[in-house]
Parts: C-alpha cells; sequence; structure tokens
C-alpha cells in the first residue's frame, strides 16, 4: 500500500513548489549593478533637444530613474502611479525615454500627464544597454554618491512603492 | 446582445456539465439505469452550448464589438477578418473557451461512439470529463469570463500580438489543445476503471484509440509550434526548449509511454497500475502545462500576460484534479493483479525499458523547465536552464530509445528468441553502419555526432521496411492497418532524426552588411540583394527586400523578407523569406538598417533537410491515425470479450 502514495506524496511536494513560485516573481532578476555607481551619459532631453542632462548633474540628489517607451503596455499601467507620486514632491524622477520617437513619447506624456522633473531622450538604446535594461518598464533608485542602490523590473504598484522603493529612498535622504 | 447570449449558454454549459459530472457517476454506484443513462445527453448538451458561446465570441470578434473587453484587448478593426477569427484563442480567456470546447468535443466523441461500450463503463468515463471541466467552466466564469463588457465601449480594439498575425496560429494552438485536452479521455477512461476496481485488458482496448488520437492531434501541435517558431520568431532555430515548448513535450512523452504501455496492458494484462499511473500522468502534465503557461510563474518567449489570481484558482484545480486521483490510485492500486509472467528477453521487456527511458526522459524535461522555479523558491537565488542543459541530459536517454525502436517491434510476446532477432537485424546493422560512415561525408564532413544520427536514422527506417517486408510474406500481402500504423510512426521518427542530425551539422549561418547590389553565398547558393522598399500592410507598415536566389549562375528564384511595424504595438516583426526545399531551405530575414547608405543587417541560413523534422512529426501521427482505425476497435465487445486476449493480434 505504502508504495502506491508515492506519486500522491512526490506531487504534493510539486504543488508545494508551485505555490511558492506563484508568489515569486520570474522577471525579478536581481542587478549586477546595485552597490555600483549608476553609468555615467549625457543625452538630450525629451522637451528641449537644445539642453542635456548627464547622471552627474544629480550628484548629491537622491533620485529615481524611470525607463519607460511610448510603445510600452506596462509602462501606461504604471503611469498613474507616477503621476500620483510625483505630486509629493519627495524625490526627483528623471525619465529615460528607451528606443522611442520623439514626437510619440510627447504626444504621449501631453495625454497621460508628465510626472518626471525631465526626461533625457535614449533613442538608439545605447544607455538602455549600459543599465541592463531587458524589459520596459524598470526604475533605478540611485543615491546622493551616485550609486545605484535599488532596480525594479516591471511596472510601479502602489504596493511596491510604498513597501520599497519609498522606505529605502528615506533611508537615503537621511 | 450575442455576448450576453453566449455568457448565458457558458453558465448553461456549467449546469449540464454538472449534471454530467454528479449524477451519473452516483448511478453507476447505485446501479439506476435512468440516471447512467443521463451521462450521454448531459455531454452532448454540454458540448452544443459550449460550440454556441464559442460561435458568440467568434461572432463578437467578426463584428468588432469593442464594448466587449476580451475583443478591444485582442482586435482591431484593420485586423485582416482570418485573424480577427484567430484572435478569438489569441489571449487567455479566449484560449480557455476553446480548451473546455476541445474538453467537451472529445466528450461528445465519447458518447456518440461508445455504443459497443457497457454503459456504466460510459456512464462514469463522461462524468470523471464532466468534473474536469466543471473545474475549468468555474475557472472560466468566475476568473476569466470572455465575455465582460467594456463600457463605455473603445472606439477601436488594442490588435492582437503581431506575433499571432500568422497563418500558423489559426491551427496550432487548436490541434495543441486537441491533444492535451485528448489525453482526458484517457485519463477517463483510468479513472473510471479505477472507480469500478476491473481494471482489465477490455479497459486498455477502449482507450487505446482515444489515447492514440489525442498523441496525434499532439504531435502534429507540436511540430506545428516548432515550425511557427521556426519561420516568423526569425531565429531559424526549430526548438528552443522554452518552458512554453517544454509544457507541450512533456505529456507528448509520457503519451508515447502510454500508448506502449497501453499495448502490453491489452495482450499481456501486465503492467495495469503502471499503465493507469501514465494515464494520470500524461493528463496531469498537460493541466500542468496548462498552469505553466497561464499562471506566468515561469518567463518564456511566449510572455502570455499573467495574473497571480488566476494562478491561484489553476494551481486549487490542479491539485484537486491530480492530488483525488493520485489518492483514488494509491486505494485501488494495491488491490489489482499482476499480469502475465514473462522472460528477460520479451516483447514485455523491450516496451518497459521504453516506458523507463520515456519517463527518464520526461522526468529529466520537467526538472530543467521546473528548476528556475525550484531554486527560486528555495531562495538560493534565480537562474535559467537552456538549451545545454537539455541536450547534455536528453541525448544519452533518447539513443537507447532509438536503437530499440527496431528490435522491439521483433521481440515476441512473452519469450524471444535473441538469436532470430539478430538474424532479422543482420542486414539493417550492416546498412546503419554503412550510413554512419559514408552519409557525413557525402555531406561534407564526418563528425561522431552526424555519424550517430544518421546510423540511427538507416537502423530504424531500414529495420522498419524490412518487417514489413516480412509481415507481407507471411500474411499473403495484407497486414492489420495498426500494423501499418506502428511501422509508419516509427519510419516518421528516422526521418526526423535524419533531418535533426543534418540540419545541426550542416546547417550554414551568416550574419551579413548588406547593400544594394551586394552578394551573399551560402551552401553553394548566391543570393543578392536586388532592393530594400517601403511597402504597406494592412495594419503595419513594412520594409521589403527583394533577394535575388542563385546557383552557378542560374537564377532561381526572388525571395522577400519584410520587416514589418505595427501600427499598434510599434513592436517590430521580422517575416522571414524561405526557400523551402526538398533536401534544404534557404532562409533570409532582414536585421535593422545600418546607415544612412541604405545598409542592412541580413541574417541568411542555409538549412539542410530541415522540412524532414516536420515531415517526420507527420508521418508520425499519420501512422498513429491509422491505429486508431484499426478494425479490432470496433469490434463489439461481446465478440472480444469471448477471445482470448493473446488471440486478438
Amino acid at each position: 500500500m505504502k508504495r502506491f502514495l508515492l506519486p500522491l506524496a512526490a506531487f504534493a511536494v510539486l504543488i508545494g513548489f508551485l505555490a511558492i513560485g506563484l508568489t515569486r516573481d520570474p522577471r525579478d532578476v536581481p542587478s549586477p549593478l546595485i552597490g555600483k555607481p549608476a553609468p555615467a551619459f549625457t543625452l538630450p532631453q525629451l522637451h528641449d533637444a537644445a539642453k542635456s542632462f548627464s547622471v552627474a548633474d544629480m550628484k548629491g540628489r537622491v533620485w529615481l530613474l524611470n525607463v519607460w517607451a511610448s510603445w510600452c503596455v506596462a509602462c501606461r499601467e504604471e503611469h498613474p502611479v507616477l503621476v500620483e507620486f510625483a505630486k509629493t514632491g519627495q524625490v526627483p524622477i528623471i525619465g529615460l525615454d528607451y528606443k522611442d520617437k520623439v514626437a510619440d513619447a510627447r504626444q504621449w506624456l501631453d495625454k497621460l500627464g508628465n510626472p518626471y522633473t525631465l526626461t533625457a531622450v535614449d533613442a538608439d538604446g545605447r544607455v538602455g544597454i549600459d543599465y541592463g535594461v531587458y524589459g520596459v518598464p524598470e526604475t533605478y533608485v540611485i543615491d546622493k554618491q551616485g550609486i545605484i542602490r535599488m532596480k525594479h523590473t516591471g511596472p510601479i504598484t502602489p504596493e511596491s512603492l510604498n513597501k520599497k522603493i519609498l522606505p529605502l529612498v528615506a533611508e537615503l535622504s537621511r | 446582445m450575442t455576448p450576453e447570449l453566449g455568457h448565458f449558454a457558458l453558465i448553461l454549459a456549467f449546469v449540464a456539465t454538472l449534471m454530467q459530472g454528479v449524477l451519473p457517476l452516483i448511478g453507476a454506484q447505485r446501479s439506476q439505469a435512468q440516471w447512467i443513462a443521463l451521462a450521454r445527453p448531459a455531454a452532448q448538451t454540454h458540448f452544443l452550448l459550449l460550440a454556441f458561446s464559442f460561435a458568440c465570441l467568434a461572432q463578437s470578434f467578426l463584428a468588432n464589438d469593442f464594448s466587449v473587453a476580451y475583443v478591444a484587448q485582442n482586435s482591431n478593426t484593420q485586423l485582416p477578418a482570418i485573424y480577427r477569427f484567430a484572435a478569438v484563442w489569441g489571449g487567455h480567456e479566449g484560449s480557455l473557451l476553446l480548451w473546455v470546447l476541445m474538453l467537451s468535443g472529445w466528450g461528445a466523441a465519447v458518447s456518440v461512439t461508445s455504443r459497443q461500450l457497457p454503459e456504466v463503463m460510459v456512464a462514469r468515463v463522461l462524468a470523471v470529463l464532466g468534473l474536469v471541466s466543471v473545474g475549468m467552466l468555474a475557472f472560466i466564469l468566475f476568473t476569466s469570463n470572455p465575455f465582460a463588457r467594456l463600457l463605455p465601449a473603445a472606439a477601436e480594439g488594442s490588435d492582437l500580438n503581431p506575433l499571432l498575425q500568422d497563418p500558423g496560429l489559426v491551427f496550432h494552438p487548436p490541434m495543441l489543445y486537441m491533444g492535451y485536452v485528448g489525453f482526458a479521455v484517457a485519463f477517463a477512461f483510468a479513472i473510471a476503471a479505477l472507480i469500478s476496481g476491473r481494471l482489465d485488458a477490455a479497459w486498455a482496448r477502449w482507450s487505446r484509440p482515444w489515447t492514440t488520437a489525442a498523441w496525434c492531434f499532439l504531435t502534429i501541435g507540436i511540430a506545428m509550434g516548432s515550425w511557427w517558431a521556426y519561420y516568423e520568431l526569425g531565429w531559424g532555430g526549430w526548438w528552443f526548449w522554452d518552458p512554453v515548448e517544454n509544457a507541450s513535450f512533456m505529456p507528448w512523452l509520457a503519451g508515447t509511454a502510454l500508448i506502449h504501455s497501453l499495448a502490453i496492458t491489452e495482450k499481456r494484462g501486465a503492467f495495469k497500475n503502471w499503465t493507469v499511473l501514465l494515464a494520470i500522468a500524461a493528463f496531469s502534465l498537460s493541466l500542468l502545462g496548462t498552469f505553466l503557461v497561464r499562471s506566468g510563474v515561469l518567463t518564456s518567449v511566449h510572455a502570455f500576460a499573467s495574473d497571480p489570481s488566476r494562478g491561484v484558482f489553476i494551481l486549487l484545480l490542479l491539485g484537486v484534479v491530480i492530488g483525488s486521483s493520485l489518492a483514488l490510485f494509491a486505494w485501488r492500486a494495491p488491490k489489482v493483479s499482476a499480469g502475465g509472467a514473462f522472460a528477460l528477453v520479451s516483447r514485455e521487456t523491450m516496451l518497459l525499458i521504453n516506458n523507463v527511458l520515456l519517463v527518464v526522459a520526461t522526468g529529466s524535461v520537467l526538472l530543467g523547465t521546473l528548476y528556475p522555479l525550484l531554486i527560486d523558491a528555495l531562495g538560493l537565488g534565480k537562474l535559467s536552464v537552456g538549451p545545454p542543459y537539455f541536450n547534455t541530459v536528453f541525448v544519452p536517454v533518447v539513443v537507447p530509445l532509438l536503437m530499440l525502436i527496431a528490435v522491439g517491434p521483433l521481440a515476441r510476446w512473452k519469450q524471444a528468441d535473441l538469436r532470430d532477432m539478430a538474424r532479422r537485424l543482420r542486414l539493417s546493422f550492416v546498412l546503419a553502419l554503412l550510413a554512419g560512415i559514408i552519409l557525413p561525408q557525402l555531406m561534407g564532413t564526418w563528425t561522431p555526432m552526424t555519424a550517430l544520427g544518421c546510423l540511427l536514422a538507416v537502423w530504424i527506417a531500414s529495420s522498419t521496411v524490412f518487417q514489413i517486408v516480412e509481415r507481407l510474406k507471411i500474411g499473403g500481402g495484407s497486414a492489420p492497418t495498426s500494423f501499418w500504423g506502428m511501422h509508419l510512426a516509427h519510419f516518421g521518427i528516422a526521418v526526423f532524426v535524419l533531418g535533426v542530425t543534418l540540419v545541426g551539422g550542416y546547417q550554414e549561418e551568416k550574419d551579413v552588411r548588406m547593400q544594394t547590389g551586394d552578394v551573399v553565398s551560402v551552401g553553394g547558393y548566391q543570393l543578392r540583394l536586388l532592393s530594400i522598399s517601403a511597402a504597406p500592410g494592412p495594419n503595419y507598415r513594412a520594409s521589403v527586400g527583394e533577394f535575388e536566389l542563385s546557383k552557378n549562375g542560374r537564377v532561381l528564384k526572388t525571395l522577400h523578407p519584410e520587416k514589418r511595424q505595427y501600427f499598434s504595438s510599434q513592436m517590430p516583426m521580422t517575416e522571414a523569406a524561405i526557400d523551402a526545399g526538398f533536401t534544404r531551405d534557404i532562409y533570409v530575414s532582414l536585421g535593422e538598417p545600418l546607415d544612412q547608405q541604405g545598409a542592412w543587417s541580413v541574417r541568411v541560413y542555409f538549412k539542410p533537410f530541415v522540412d524532414w523534422i516536420w515531415g517526420g512529426c507527420l508521418l508520425m501521427a499519420a501512422g498513429g491515425f491509422l491505429a486508431v482505425f484499426d478494425r479490432r476497435y470496433r469490434l463489439r465487445v461481446k465478440a472480444a470479450a469471448s477471445l482470448p486476449a493473446s488471440a486478438t493480434a
């Protein structure tokens, strides 16, 4: 009798693992850049191509780098969260418009609201490569010394904002 | 109005399937003829209601009814009509509806073609199918209603995923689901037999044609998926060991083991418990596949949108269906009698080895697929398992399995004569050895792996042909359809192996920068880029390349690969151009424009014998269908039961 229970027991273990697996996000991959200086770049700004933005400009401030694009469906999902959060003015959000057309991007922000202090245009995705972007949206928390402290892959939800990002920002700002 | 009718039909189907799942089961336990008799009409009603519901959803798509949220998410007015129809199963909700429609279709087919089976058995089988359907319909109705309205209606839909806008999508998922879901019938037969406590040869005979039919559909479905990935993803490969591919491959492997072990159970009454367990496993792996694809616990190129609450629901369903059937197994199996004894060298042993190897193969694919999840669940980090693991683990298991294909069918039941078998295999052995030495050299270079592949292919093919010739001599020029079916399927494997070997060993791949007028040569062919121009499509704009294919200065054909930009998603899509041939494919795909002078990166492949891979799969499926239509499955049960098991060849 006992050996005939083996399949059931093996299956119970499998179900246990699958249940734990459900609570994890397979897209949430730890970035090797955490604890390292944010890769430097200088890119034109979305709303004024004559002006540029570089990482060095943010020295001495805690800030968020949010990678987005107008063609990205998941960005549409996180956008209201960002717009709402930007109103609190707690921390500057710099957008990185990834592999996008300037006209499309501007129109997108006009329609859905602009949470960004400013947006840098990474038209050919070079900077994205330096940052190890493999899915849009992604968000980086960068500290006063310009060190990447956290990377969030996928859309920011109110939950991940309040539980993960904001506590870290508060700690870094001290 | 139409969506509401569809939704209503879906709810009615849920009620019908509850009746189908519960009443006949009680009736069978209490021997109540009226309740037993409910099974067939309930199964047929269930199917008709779901077919109506499905038609309603299809109508909403064809009519561009964007007040239905699912339609608005997966369709668009610019989408050609055929894709608007295929979009019905392009997303989560619709593909689940297709899944239950198929399930009810199999149930209805059993109810119509099972006149020769005992009524009690039919009642139990249909009831089990009904219970599975209850679970899936509850899933659809409570978490994934395809008819949910979007008010106010969207002015325009957001289009079907461009990857899926392809003729391959029209047929690939239905075929795959037919296979997945078809194993539910084998599962239902096994559970019905466990409930009744009568696991006998008759049970195995009844479930054999159904299992084989499901296996055929799954084979075609997987082959079409592989072919679709080959020309649509633009990577030029035919199998990527992606979790979603593995999800369909595992039930296939278990199903292959099941078809073979059913043969032993039918003919010799042996391995009954094992066969039942395989039937449960094949369907469980189909359900697991559905879970993996639909819950998003694993990342995949297929990257379907996922929703955690849905994952929990499928996991519960998985736990209830598989858990209860394994518990039933643990309860009933100890009482099942052992089958007839057999010698070490016998067909039973051959089939046992076949089963062990196939189960090991299934297990290794399962382990590789779930490994990232296990490691993550144990908190040991993130990793991914790729082709190197699968190739390392899979090849050593499959090689002995392929060796056995030639030997197994020669062995007699109970006890086989090793010397006689060796004599009959002598010629095949010589031919295989010659093929291993010569074929790779004809193709170019000799390597151990290509030699092994050629050897195995010729070994299987030649012994199959010899066995057919032998049988025709003895049988006076005729043989049962199932005999033809088996050998055709085995021959298909030989064709498949040869294709895999030759394309793996001799393909050429070039990534080049090309400007108008440039020529690239590959596999003895020349490709000249004539032009790259812009062309509009119905819901995309494209850059179309014009390439002239020639060999030894003779122009053969012009090829037109495309790079498409779909309006709705802005995602670039690669449409490769392929000149398919019997012995080779020439494959061109456009990369990216490189500079202002009009240079593009272009990828060119020479793929020898690549179509043999899918051709082999089709032969396997054709063999399976031949076996399904063997006359003996249609004999009345009384006649069959009066014959001793060994006399029904």
